[in-house]
């Protein structure tokens, strides 16, 4: 395993409602290794976005609330850093790219604008330089007639090109870690592709980790290493990705993988996992997912811990219990 | 664009047409009589009677309107009845004073107004915000007449340190030019507040509200994300997109200043187009009160213009018709 970049440890954020208190990430804790990428799963709802935000600490306070847990960057915890520190962190050292490019772009000012306000500000480059490095970074990002690009609004170009645009704004400072946030998501279907393919090309060479949050298992197949699994605001499974598909330990990363679709497999219907996410504000005793699980029995009735398994698997099941899956 | 403006313009012609004509009507519909005043045991009836030809005021309404409106169209907006005189020459005394008042009342309604509404947005929720919400509802909720009164009690008569009324000394010609200028400064100061603080307090709400809309927004997370400090955050990326709606609300602002510097005027003597309208009222003096119907149209119709131009301005979304909008 490489060396360690992030840490998340016992990660608790919470949301403060009139309906009372939301606890969307409830104690989650995995590391993210220096290049390495990682997947973070699950419907939405799960509180895969919190967690990223958490980990810029871009949680909107109120009604958002970090309330503990430890974020070690390279050693460093995030949590405990200033204001100040935090902004030459973000953008800088690490970087987010959000699901809809369209409304995280400000519609009026030009997307080379929106790039080159991140160089001039993390590289103290004047605008003449820092111009010229956002036309490069366009042209990394493949985006076609970069110079010309450049002077374009967000609503003159397509949704390709405008996360090409989000790509090439969190990769400009060379960040050790990129958040891709459903990077695809919102985009047409061939578009989708490109976009994946595009971030695995850029990722090459670059020593960069990413922690790519999505729910479409069939990105996290083709480019992470090893997936950490997210249910109701807790992790229930981490795996490399091979052991993942191959043999899922928790039920509820069994009947994600069944869900989808596959050549050579005639059905009249997809499986799908019975009943929705618990409602973060009244989470279920015991067991998260012991209501809509199948394989539930009495032990279930408790909160089971994380497991460890063989070849440095997690999973947060009775079933698990032993070791041996 | 140029399309675009000749279509405003020739709309704007019409729009203006439209209100002299209403307004022409609505006066000769109004009881009372230009000659009124001349009702007097010693008045000769036929040199009154002799005025009023002179005046045309013996002809039909239809065939002054026609009178009137083709002279007007001309440039000439005929005698003042009460005066006796030119009424371009009484607005060329008048409207640059209205002018300069409304002038600096629409600086103290966007600096204060902006300044504390993009404050409050920011500390939202703080003691800041609270007391400027309470303050901006009893600014708003005061009659301008009476707020007047009391400042010049306050700042006049009590403490000594603004004029009370006028434009000007009645020494200042004797002035040096700096000395003027302080003068003149310091006879603006009460009546630009007045004029110019209940629109702010409005203002303040405005813009507040459209600060915390845009704060909302994803692309202010982007920008965080960045590394920005949140001073940049707030002014340059959520201020500009707050700033759009914003523009349009001083260009509707405009025909309420102008409306509120006659209350404003007559409370200060101030020599301007407010004054001079309500005296004009009060004496029927037809052409004078037609000619600054006429102005401040205008005035209202380039506010709304320079609005839209604003618009386009802060927003690149917006493309004038006939002009290419790529997509």
């Amino acid at each position: 395993m490489p060396e360690e970049l992030l840490k998340i440890e016992d990660l608790r954020t919470v949301f403060r409602t009139e309906a009372g208190t939301a606890r969307a990430v409830d104690g989650v804790s995995f590391t993210v290794g220096r290049g390495e990428t990682v997947g973070l799963v699950g419907e939405s709802g799960c509180g895969k976005s919190v967690t990223a935000l958490s980990i810029m600490r871009l949680v909107t306070d109120p009604p958002g609330r970090i309330e503990g847990g430890s974020i070690l960057f390279e050693g460093r915890d995030l949590l405990g850093l200033s204001e100040k520190e935090m902004r030459k962190v973000r953008g800088n050292e690490i970087s987010i790219i959000f699901q809809e490019p369209l409304s995280s772009l400000n519609p009026v000012f030009t997307c080379g604008e929106q790039i080159r306000e991140a160089i001039a500000l993390h590289q103290k480059l004047g605008r003449r330089k820092s111009k010229e490095k956002t036309i490069e970074m366009l042209r990394l990002v493949r985006m076609p007639d970069p110079e010309k690009r450049y002077s374009s609004y967000p609503h003159q170009m397509s949704g390709g090109m405008r996360q090409r645009v989000m790509i090439a704004m969190a990769l400009s400072c060379q960040p050790k870690l990129l958040i891709a946030d459903e990077p695809s998501t919102a985009l047409d279907v061939s578009v989708q592709a490109q976009i994946i393919e595009l971030l695995a090309e850029l990722r090459v060479g670059r020593n960069m980790a990413i922690l790519l949050i999505t729910h479409d298992l069939a990105v996290v197949a083709q480019m992470v290493d090893r997936v950490v699994v997210m249910y109701a605001g807790a992790v229930v499974e981490e795996s490399p990705v091979e052991e993942l598909f191959g043999s899922p330990a928790h039920p509820y990363t069994k009947g994600l993988i069944d869900s989808l679709p596959r050549l050579g497999r005639r059905l009249e219907r997809l499986p799908m996992i019975p009943g929705n996410v618990p409602d973060p504000l009244d989470l279920p005793e015991g067991c998260r997912f012991s209501d809509r699980c199948q394989a539930r029995f009495e032990k279930c009735a408790t909160e089971p811990p994380l497991f460890d398994l063989p070849g440095g698997r997690l999973a947060r099941c009775w079933l698990c219990e032993g070791g041996d899956g | 664009m140029a399309r675009y403006f000749a279509g405003r313009l020739g709309q704007s012609i019409l729009l203006v047409w439209l209100v002299l004509t209403i307004t022409f009507f609505l006066l000769h519909l109004a009881p009372g009589d230009p000659m009124a005043r001349y009702d007097d045991p010693e008045m000769d009836p036929e040199t009154v009677e002799m005025m009023r030809r002179q005046f045309g005021l013996d002809r039909s309404v239809p065939e002054q309107y026609a009178r009137w409106i083709s002279n007007f169209a001309r440039g000439d907006f005929g005698i003042s009845l009460r005066y006796n005189r030119p009424v371009s020459e009484l607005l060329a005394g008048a409207v640059p004073n209205t002018l300069r008042l409304t002038v600096a009342a629409l600086a103290v309604y966007m600096i204060l107004g902006v300044a504390l509404g993009v404050t409050s947005a920011a500390k939202k929720n703080s003691l800041f915000d609270r007391v400027g919400t309470l303050a901006a509802l009893v600014v708003y909720s005061i009659p301008s007449f009476w707020l007047a009164l009391m400042l010049i009690m306050l700042f006049s008569l009590k403490l000594g340190w603004l004029p009370s009324s006028h434009m000007q000394s009645i020494d200042a010609l004797s002035l040096g030019a700096l000395e003027l200028f302080r003068n003149r400064a310091a006879h603006l100061i009460l009546p630009a507040f007045v004029l110019g603080v209940a629109s702010a307090a409005g203002m303040a709400r405005y813009m507040r509200g459209s600060m915390l809309d845009e704060l909302r927004r994803d692309y202010v997370r982007t920008a965080r994300a960045k590394g920005l400090s949140e001073g940049t955050v707030l002014m340059k990326h959520a201020f500009r997109n707050a700033a759009i709606p914003i523009v349009t609300i001083v260009g509707l602002s405009i025909p309420f200043l102008l409306g509120g510097s006659v209350v404003t005027e007559k409370i200060f003597s101030w020599p301007g187009m407010g004054s001079l309208m309500v005296e004009s009222i009060f004496t029927r003096d037809y052409p004078v009160i037609l000619a600054i119907n006429f102005i401040v149209s205008v005035m209202v119709i380039l506010g709304n213009l320079l609005a839209d131009l604003g618009y386009a301005l802060l927003d690149p979304r917006i493309a004038f018709s006939g002009e290419e909008g790529e997509r």
